[in-house]
């Protein structure tokens, strides 16, 4: 039962370094999808499953064909990237490996108490969140609504090409 | 399915807890290793996920649906980034025929 999790994460982590050390653009975004399905599987094993369903249709279906489109338009599926130094890249590693290190030595201290709510297994589903959606959070509901109106508007003012330029 | 769906119970939330941290690290290694914009981006969305995946995994953990709305919220704050972001990403390659993100260095005013 337990493996599930186990497999998933490794497979996670794995495809997650791939995606970062891959020469390639469109390699690495094969690998960050690989790395979304299987955050889409973790969400599952919570018991949030209309969670993993539109996890897996924004992001695999929608987000990550948009990057490949853009590679695409831009022509960038070859290796032309000019490479960093390697004192650059050793500091990245060692400044990251650092935050893990604080983070996992603050969290050691932690304790969690075990709650005792009640599981339900209807949690995750459509219904529920519903109810929390719109009646909890419904005034932030509506601001995100707003807040994709405007990166529509500014993606499209931004992507429009400038007819006095050229 | 009753039984696949509780994993809370069986994996410590510790474990969770390490998984979304070690994603998380990645995704700044590779934000501050590579000069690609495009894949800068996207270890941005990895780091966004990483946060996402701890949000699941305390309100499976506490049996609070709340958790799961405001992964719904950084979701949709994920695609608006993702739009403006790959807009401008085209602008850039557009006026420099480059994606290299030092090239964004001259927005600053010292150098």
């Amino acid at each position: 039962m337990s493996l599930i999790f186990y497999i998933l994460a490794a497979i996670a982590i794995i495809s997650a370094l791939v995606m970062v050390f891959s020469k390639n653009p469109v390699n690495s975004v094969i690998a960050l999808i690989v790395t979304f399905l299987a955050i889409a599987g973790h969400y599952i094993l919570l018991n949030a499953q209309f969670l993993a369903v539109v996890h897996i249709i924004v992001y695999t279906g929608a987000i990550m064909v948009l990057f490949l489109f853009v590679i695409m338009l831009l022509d960038m599926n070859r290796e032309n990237e000019p490479h960093k130094k390697w004192t650059t890249k050793i500091a990245a590693v060692l400044s990251g490996g650092l935050l893990l290190l604080v983070l996992l030595a603050a969290l050691k201290k932690l304790t969690i108490m075990p709650t005792q709510h009640a599981v339900n297994n209807n949690m995750g589903l459509v219904h529920d969140l519903g109810q929390v959606l719109f009646k909890d959070f419904s005034l932030p509901f509506e601001a995100t609504s707003v807040l994709f109106l405007a990166a529509m508007v500014g993606a499209m003012i931004l992507g429009k090409q400038d007819k006095t330029k050229v | 399915m009753e039984k696949i769906t509780n994993a809370i119970q069986v994996v410590p939330i510790q474990h969770y807890i390490y998984l979304s941290l070690i994603l998380f690290t990645i995704g700044v290694i590779g934000a501050l290793m590579r000069r690609n914009s495009i894949i800068v981006l996207m270890c941005i969305e990895l780091m966004l996920n990483a946060a996402n995946l701890l949000l699941a995994a305390f309100s499976a953990y506490h049996g609070d649906p709340s958790g799961q709305v405001f992964v719904f919220f950084i979701m949709v704050v994920a695609a608006a980034e993702v739009a403006v972001g790959l807009a401008i990403l085209v602008m850039m390659k557009r006026n420099n025929h480059s994606l290299d993100i030092h090239l964004l260095n001259r927005l600053s005013d010292n150098n």
